[in-house]
């Protein structure tokens, strides 16, 4: 790649050409303070705090977006770049309510902490107000426009990311906000719940909306049994909100805290993920041999059910009947081990530590309810279950390790990695490849699905039968999908679709910030867990065909249609 | 054949001060005093001179009059038309020296040289015949039959004219970035969207003489291998927009819009797209989001629309005015057009005089005439006998032109060095009765309604203006108050995401420089105009 030597503060930097201002100051060891850029997006030069002088041009530039070029000098602490940062430092600030104490972010704002970069000591301007009411609609994502910097980022993320567009620009001038359309409620509109735009708001102006108060209620009632299960993606990730570095696998850990937070039993999203495999693996070849629907689409993530129950409801049938690995569990817990623990399903109180913010909605469909009950009572996202943990003084880096509870918290490595995009795909080919060819595979590891790309392909052979396959993740990038779909052109037996980039391990509910760089980490580490796991395949865990055997009889039987098994709704994006 | 043509102005002003019923009215009495098959009554665009009331034209004789109401209809048939005599109460004697006819010997030497404004006001721009008759689409023809491309763009390139949107920057260098990029499509835009406060010279260029403006657009698109235009005009100007639609439907039946123009392989079409009101969308980036159907905001610079425009493909956005200069240019050479003007700054300007001037309106200068000449010469000075304070000149992001610059010849690179700006050439006029503190905030205000909201600096930036102005004239300013604001304010000048945000200081900066002693009065409590709120809090104090 063709390099360029540009100077940066008087010293000379050599970056690959087309590289920005800022990726080069980057690479000299200069910080350049930023609100409104994001790496996973494309500049938008909204907050003007990047700006540096270029030699030879009147005006400042800002380093996100300015190509650095041969021979370019620059200046990133001249007088007039720290007055014009400072001053529109201030500027935001100003319009910001301040009350940092009871903010979601208190601990994560990015407008704090580059205030502090910039050493902003007074605010020379009155504080205004910004227009916008607190949006409470939604059961996943709350917004409050009055503390929204308008960065755009969230607009950006909804509009590029996941190509749903239920948040824009509205208004303009002083009086701009970031409004959903026709100014309805983010729970009015064509929203799909992701929550990306929360993992890249720099400041509180959209969190999720918080289960905690419920899961503290049911904790501290004596007469509820309360189970709660972890979704594989949040093993990788919550060590982020105790300070360790992203990637760390803390799922022992993670298991203790829960138990001190008080949990009668600590179970694990992955035995369902399992079973996921073994209903939608022989929904796949039932599918194929009887000449059903296809390509068929993997319906884990309830983002992604959202985005095409609004956005496709025509290829509704094309989505597998299976629920969620949560919602499974959910409804196993009421029967299942309501039966063999000797509980009634209205005493079990079911809480999920989930990756995501969907699940919250996911949890609240009406039809969710297998048991006569709400298959899940309560969902956390893996910033609340650590807000929790916090609560009552843990530290999770500093805990001792413990194992999982029988049966359902037992699993194998095929279902650890369903939360990174192309897992669920990966774990289902061990399986189907095993069932149909009732050969061994040579290798566990299924590669050619693995990665970070917006839209992979792969085709795997089973003894003659070719079956192509394709994987999206970031709803942009499912659309495209769908699209080949819709024109025809799509060839494939089975897409899996995740709705966030990088699949779960980047998901909306997931500790913030989030990056490529990140959210590498976080996949490497699930694929780290599922090579130290014993069992690998879905279809060898011990406790899946116990439960085949004690409970369900088999694959795709009618009892597991009544429980494991659910149906979709076609939406419009506009509200009814 | 008629023998006497009467020419009434219809532009949005006149029509509003009863212009239609007048043409009525005369075509009435006409055919009542016998006289329908010698004179003709034949609507045409602005005539230039504004806030006359209805303003008309006898032609051969060329005298024009204004302030034409109803009772004057018949007057004017009986004494002019019939016995010969111009009615010199409603005679107005100011239009350019080159109209100026027999029968008129009182008219003044006028400083107005008419290039882009040559038919406004003398055909009918609802003909495209009379459009022809005068030079119309010859120049388009020369080109396509005895020009290249690349020797059209070198013409212009050759003639040095600077875009008459506000930028100044050489027409013939922009159309020459298009050129060389390969790409099937290229789109050349009009940018009829004009939104500058007290300028109103599009429009009535526009009005006056819409083929123009097609016949530059087609040579643009001749000169730059563009097969489709568009002509974003503001959606408010019905009439402009009507008026194009016109022409452009005329254009298309002769065959000078369409598939092989003048049988050439040359093809080329418009349509009009009107714009919603955004002042944002006059900046050539928010106005090609707009047609592409997104809210009207700049996009991030580079690459620039010659290079990546509407669609993502090369792109000339030219203002109107440039656009209505090309074909004279192409017809009359380079180097007629570099003798008007002066040595940087070739051809004329189209200005818009507005404010405290006793005869405001559309003009058409050279470049390099003086302030002085336009304000006392042209526009009769200042009404009441007032003194000069100041005068913006471009438009509500215009620099402020002091007495000191009365004598600066106005062109280019001379006002550069003053520190403004010819802008969209809106000339506002004000006298010292007015309070400065209240015209900036004035200024100002259009400003925190006008910014899209992208960019920190100029949505808050603009706000906080107002709200430092507001409380000087509300007597609660504090001394750093004026620090904090020339901080600010140059903070957008250089730090804003686009022109407007880094134009909008722009007049506050120069006011804080002359005038400097008038903000410190405010902060001291006293206004010398007497005209703010400070000065009504002071008169109910006391």
């Amino acid at each position: 790649m063709e390099q360029i030597t540009l100077k940066i503060d008087g010293r000379p930097v050599t970056v690959p050409a087309g590289s920005t201002v800022l990726e080069a100051a980057e690479k000299a060891q200069i910080t350049i303070p930023r609100l409104c850029y994001h790496p996973d997006l494309p500049p938008v030069s909204a907050c003007r705090l990047c700006v540096v002088e270029i030699k030879g041009d009147r005006l400042l530039r800002t380093a996100c977006s300015w190509k650095a070029s041969e021979g370019m000098e620059v200046t990133t602490s001249s007088r007039v770049v720290r007055e014009s940062r400072k001053i529109a430092m201030e500027l935001l600030l100003s319009r910001h309510p301040m009350r940092c104490t009871e903010c979601v972010r208190n601990g994560s704002c990015e407008l704090r902490t580059v205030a502090d970069q910039l050493g902003i000591r007074e605010i020379r301007f009155a504080y205004n107000e910004r227009k916008g009411f607190l949006d409470t609609s939604s059961l996943a994502v709350v917004r409050d426009p009055g503390k929204c910097i308008l960065c755009r980022r969230c607009v950006q993320t909804c509009t590029m990311v996941q190509s749903v567009s239920a948040l824009g620009m509205e208004n303009r001038g002083y009086d701009v906000w970031v409004d959903t359309p026709f100014g309805k409620g983010l729970g009015d509109v064509a929203c799909v719940a992701c929550g990306q735009c929360i993992d890249r708001c720099p400041v509180g102006a959209l969190y999720e909306n918080s289960h905690i108060q419920r899961v503290w209620d049911a904790l501290d009632n004596p007469n509820l049994h309360v189970v709660v299960q972890t979704a594989p993606a949040v093993r990788v990730a919550i060590g982020e909100e105790f300070g360790m570095p992203a990637g760390s696998l803390v799922t022992d850990k993670m298991v203790t805290a829960l138990r001190r937070m008080g949990f009668d039993k600590v179970f694990d999203t992955d035995f369902t993920a399992d079973l996921t495999i073994m209903e939608e693996g022989y929904e796949l070849l039932g599918r194929i041999k009887n000449g059903g629907t296809l390509p068929l689409l993997t319906s884990c993530s309830p983002g992604w059910i959202n985005f095409i129950e609004h956005f496709y409801p025509q290829l509704l049938p094309h989505v597998s009947s299976c629920k969620s690995p949560q919602q499974m569990f959910g409804a196993l817990a009421k029967t299942y081990y309501a039966e063999k623990a000797g509980l009634q399903a209205k005493d079990i109180y079911v809480v999920s530590v989930m990756p995501c913010t969907a699940k919250k909605y996911e949890s609240d469909r009406a039809e969710m309810n297998s048991s006569g009950f709400q298959d899940v009572d309560a969902v956390l996202t893996t910033r609340e279950a650590a807000t929790m943990m916090k609560q009552i003084g843990i530290n999770l880096a500093e805990l001792p390790e413990e194992e999982y509870d029988a049966p359902l918290g037992i699993s194998t490595g095929a279902a650890v990695i369903f939360g990174n995009t192309g897992g669920v795909m990966e774990a289902a080919l061990r399986t189907v490849y095993e069932v149909v060819t009732k050969k061994p595979l040579d290798t566990v590891e299924i590669t050619a699905v693995r990665g970070m790309e917006g839209v992979r392909e792969a085709e795997i052979d089973l003894d003659g039968l070719k079956v192509r396959a394709a994987v999206a993740n970031g709803l942009a990038n499912a659309r495209k999908l769908m699209e080949k779909i819709v024109s025809g052109e799509a060839n494939y037996h089975f897409i899996e679709i995740m709705a966030c980039p990088g699949g779960c391990i980047g998901g909306g509910g997931q500790p913030v910030p989030t990056s490529l760089d990140i959210r590498k980490k976080r996949a490497d580490a699930l694929y780290r867990a599922d090579r130290g796991l014993k069992i690998r395949k879905s279809h060898e865990n011990p406790a899946i065909l116990k439960l085949y055997e004690e409970f369900l009889g088999e694959p795709n039987s009618h009892k597991a249609h009544d429980l494991l098994h659910t149906h979709y709704t076609a939406k419009t994006v506009y509200s009814e | 054949m008629h023998r006497i043509h009467i020419l009434i102005a219809m532009d949005a002003h006149t029509i509003s001060q009863g212009a239609r019923s007048i043409k009525d009215a005369m075509t009435r009495e006409l055919a009542l005093a016998g006289l329908a098959n010698e004179v003709r009554v034949v609507e045409t665009g602005s005539l230039g001179i504004y806030d006359k009331g209805v303003v008309l034209v006898v032609f051969p004789d060329a005298v024009y009059y204004v302030g034409v109401k109803m009772e004057d209809v018949t007057e004017i048939i009986s004494e002019h038309l019939i016995k010969g005599r111009i009615v010199e109460r409603l005679q107005y004697l100011d239009m350019p020296s080159g109209e100026a006819k027999a029968g008129d010997k009182s008219a003044r030497v006028s400083k107005q040289i008419r290039v882009v404004l040559k038919n406004a006001g003398i055909i009918d721009p609802e003909s495209i015949e009379e459009y022809i008759a005068n030079d119309g689409y010859e120049a388009l023809g020369k080109a396509l039959t005895e020009m290249t491309p690349e020797q059209v763009m070198e013409e212009v390139k050759a003639s040095a004219m600077q875009g008459r949107g506000g930028a100044f920057f050489p027409t013939g260098i922009k159309w020459g970035f298009a050129a060389r990029e390969k790409s099937e499509e290229k789109y050349i835009i009009c940018n009829a969207d004009e939104g500058e406060p007290g300028t109103f010279k599009d429009r009535l260029i526009l009005e006056g003489d819409p083929h123009a403006v097609i016949e530059g657009m087609a040579l643009a698109g001749y000169a730059v291998g563009a097969h489709q235009g568009y002509v974003y005009i503001r959606g408010e100007y019905h009439m402009s927009i009507a008026r194009m639609q016109r022409a452009i439907e005329q254009a298309r039946q002769q065959g000078l819009l369409g598939k092989n123009i003048f049988s050439s392989s040359f093809s080329f079409d418009l349509d009009i797209r009107e714009g919603a009101g955004a002042y944002i969308c006059g900046e050539e980036t928010a106005l090609i989001e707009s047609i592409e159907g997104k809210r009207g905001e700049p996009r991030n610079k580079p690459p620039f629309p010659p290079s990546v425009g509407l669609w993502g493909k090369p792109t000339i956005v030219n203002n109107v005015e440039t656009l209505a200069n090309v074909p004279q240019i192409i017809l009359k050479g380079a180097k007629w057009y570099r003798s008007l003007g002066t040595e940087n700054s070739p051809g004329t300007k189209v200005f818009t005089m507005v404010g405290n001037i006793n005869n405001p309106g559309l003009i058409e200068v050279p470049m390099g005439i003086t302030l002085r000449e336009i304000i006392y010469d042209i526009g009769h000075g200042i009404p009441e006998g007032k003194g000069f304070l100041l005068a913006q000149l471009g438009g509500t992001t215009g620099g402020i032109l002091t007495r000191e610059h009365l004598d600066l010849p106005l062109a280019v690179d001379t006002l550069r060095n003053a520190g403004a700006g010819m802008g969209s050439g809106a000339l506002l006029v004000v006298d010292d009765s007015q309070c400065l503190v209240d015209l900036v905030k004035t200024f100002v205000e259009f400003f925190v309604h006008e910014s899209c909201g992208i960019c920190t600096l100029c949505r808050e930036g603009n706000g906080r203006l107002l709200e430092l102005l507001e409380r000087m004239t509300e007597g609660k300013g504090a001394a750093e108050d004026l620090h904090l604001m020339e901080e600010l304010a140059n903070a957008m000048m250089r730090g804003a995401f686009c022109g407007l945000g880094q134009a909008a200081p722009i007049p506050v900066l120069g006011c804080l420089r002359y005038f400097r002693e008038e903000f410190e009065q405010h902060l001291q409590g006293t206004c010398r105009a007497g005209k703010c709120e400070l000065h009504a809090a002071n008169e109910a104090a006391a």
